[in-house]
């Protein structure tokens, strides 16, 4: 049986706009297990942040409960503060202080944690501590807010979109930081629109659209709802396009759906549908301009589930 | 990248207000252009005024004399007294040099004397003074009442002596609000008060520190603007420098409370320096820093008196200027800690963090 880190239930958010009400999140559930790395996984405007800020004790929620790490927020702030560890979606630091005075005045705010010299460390930092805010990469700013999020030594992590916007390198480099965050046993949870960092990084993921989680599960187990591992991608040179439903009777196939820049099948053995799919074009008179194989990720679970890409405007035609 | 060791725990661990003063004061050290507008502003204000304002010596009086039988005369006269820079031109010439300023007066003699002049001129008006002074005694006037001059020029009278307290009192309302609500503001804007209040952190030391650090950026624009007085125009302090000192403190207490009040809701930068304008502007006008509040009408006086500005420069005259002492001023600092003190208050109920 795994202690429980956070626990919500039915949890709504409801913004007055001039339009009207809109519910940013929307009768959602969540369970996160001690120890493991959560991830909320969907599109910007979903309701990650919404969620992540109401779990922090940033926002208040129209209604729903909220317990984290078994306490309530508006009972327990400050035990609750002392051992949670926060990283804003978007923080703009002080240009004008150092690395590491930054980190001792976060250290300041905690009644127990970890030495600055200690975190600088941990997030590859130990080299900047005298340089300014201002004087750092994007990268490495982003590591410093992950930083003041472990100076109180927290048994709880939130990180509310870490890696947005940084390059591959960077992107690794604080992957690594958040996976060790889990080897010393702390809990994370972490909301991302990038498909690839919630399959590497969480033990378990929660879809969400719409203010609601859609699917829940190890990413290994949400790619298996698709009845198939592989994805075989392929686009035609001819105005024509190959009739769905042949396509759909190839063997291995388990699903069809149309990108503007092609069609993707979802397969079980890539390697007895492609010589299938070869013979069809050759037979209504297609040429083939491309061809990839790749595996099943949760960006096809979210494009099944929603009819939408994550992190584009791009529809898809099933 | 290593893993965190497990309990690292700090020995010493630093005190959350003392690290948010040293923030504080490390982010203004390292700001070149808030060290001008603080400290370097008022000091240019103050000298470029005070010289443009300062004690000219005694003014020539230009007199122009019409060509007549008579000119030679009466240019005599004046030039016996002293002040006078007499020339005698012909009529049209007369006329001319009027016009363009190059003189102040025309005299035309004859049977009578005619003075030609601009009565809305202050100098053509003091010059036809004067100059009927001068043309009626040498014809013979007598004055019934013996008179004496005795005159005074000392320090502490002149324009720059009102001026210096006057800007002590502007540059501690404007860095009071600018010190505390921009920067409040900024944070907002930049989600870090939004980040601090996810840690810990005490609410009242985040608003202690800034209010500290207020007091603690107050003492060198002070020491600075009376320093500055004192050499260049030898502006001399009749009270007690502990007096100032404390008048000076309750003013940016007064200033840091009306700077978090404006500063609770605002979110954006543009909002907050309009409504510090708005709020900067009455006093500036109003409440004797250039010039004495006394000046304006009766009917508004009510209004004047009201004002926290007002009432730190009056206090801060009467020491620096009048050598009042400390407990005399208990009326005034009165009425700028009740600004500070509802400021404050209403600040902290309405603060808003995200």
């Amino acid at each position: 049986m795994q202690s429980t880190a956070i626990r919500c239930r039915n949890l709504r958010k409801q913004y007055r706009t001039r339009n009207g009400a809109v519910d940013a999140v929307n009768g959602l559930d969540l369970e996160v297990w001690q120890g493991e790395c959560f991830g909320l996984l969907g599109p910007n405007g979903a309701g990650k942040t919404t969620t992540i800020e109401i779990l922090e004790g940033l926002l208040e929620a129209t209604s729903g409960e909220v317990e984290v790490m078994g306490m309530r927020w508006g009972e327990n702030d400050d035990d609750l503060r002392q051992r949670i560890g926060i990283s804003l979606q978007e923080t703009r630091l002080p240009e004008k202080l150092s690395v590491l005075e930054i980190l001792t005045l976060f250290r300041s705010f905690y009644r127990d944690g970890n030495e600055p010299a200690a975190i600088m460390e941990a997030v590859g930092l130990t080299e900047k501590a005298r340089a300014w805010v201002g004087k750092l990469s994007g990268g490495q700013r982003q590591r410093l807010a992950v930083a003041c999020a472990l100076v109180g030594n927290p048994g709880l992590v939130f990180l509310d979109e870490p890696t947005t916007g940084l390059d591959p390198q960077s992107r690794r480099q604080l992957w690594g930081i958040i996976r060790d965050l889990g080897r010393q046993g702390r809990t994370t949870l972490l909301t991302t629109h990038y498909m690839d960092e919630a399959e590497r990084l969480c033990d378990r993921v929660a879809v969400v659209d719409h203010g609601k989680v859609i699917a829940l599960g190890t990413p290994t187990e949400l790619i298996r709802t698709l009845g198939a591992e592989h994805v075989v991608e392929f686009g035609v040179g001819d105005v024509r396009q190959p009739s769905m439903e042949r396509l759909s009777a190839l063997p291995a196939v388990r699903e069809v759906r149309g990108d503007p820049n092609g069609i993707a099948l979802t397969v079980g053995e890539p390697h007895v549908t492609i010589p299938a799919l070869l013979r069809l074009l050759g037979e209504e008179n297609l040429t083939l301009a491309r061809l990839t194989t790749r595996h099943a990720s949760l960006e096809d679970v979210f494009v099944r589930l929603t009819g939408r890409h994550l992190d584009e405007e791009q529809t898809v035609s099933a | 990248m290593c893993a965190l060791p497990e309990g690292t725990w700090m020995k010493n661990r630093p005190y959350p207000l003392k690290e948010l003063l040293l923030a504080r004061f490390r982010e203004f050290c390292r700001e070149p252009e808030v060290i001008f507008w603080v400290y370097g502003f008022p000091l240019l204000l103050a000298v470029g005024l005070g010289i443009a304002f300062r004690n000219r010596p005694m003014e020539q009086i230009y007199v122009d004399v019409e060509q007549h039988a008579s000119a030679e005369a009466v240019a005599g006269h004046l030039r016996k007294s002293p002040g006078f820079v007499v020339a005698i031109h012909s009529a049209v010439e007369c006329r001319e040099r009027l016009r363009l300023g190059k003189s102040s007066i025309i005299v035309e003699p004859g049977e009578t004397y005619t003075f030609v002049y601009d009565p809305t001129r202050p100098e053509s008006a003091l010059a036809r003074q004067r100059v009927d002074d001068v043309l009626q005694r040498s014809a013979g006037r007598r004055d019934p009442i013996n008179t004496r001059e005795n005159q005074v020029q000392e320090a502490g009278a002149r324009y720059i002596d009102f001026l210096v307290p006057g800007l002590i009192g502007m540059n501690l309302m404007g860095s009071g609000m600018w010190g505390v609500g921009f920067v409040i503001v900024d944070m907002r804007v930049r989600k870090l008060l939004k980040r601090f209040i996810a840690t810990p952190m005490k609410r009242s030391d985040f608003l202690w520190s800034m209010v500290g650090g207020r007091m603690l950026f107050m003492f060198p624009e002070l020491v600075i603007i009376l320093g500055a007085g004192a050499l260049f125009f030898g502006v001399s302090v009749r009270g007690s420098l502990f007096a100032i000192f404390m008048i000076s403190l309750i003013g940016a207490l007064c200033f840091s409370g009306l700077g978090l009040l404006v500063a609770c809701r605002a979110q954006h930068i543009e909002t907050i320096s309009g409504l510090m304008n708005l709020v900067m502007l009455p006093m500036w006008l109003f409440s004797g820093v250039f010039f004495s509040a006394d000046r304006f009408p009766a009917v508004i006086q009510p209004f004047v008196q009201a004002l926290p500005l007002t009432q730190l420069n009056n206090a801060l005259r009467a020491v620096i200027l009048e050598g009042a002492p400390l407990a005399t001023q208990a009326v005034r600092l009165s009425v700028l800690l009740l600004w500070g003190g509802v400021s404050f208050l209403i600040a902290l109920r309405w603060f808003r963090w995200n």
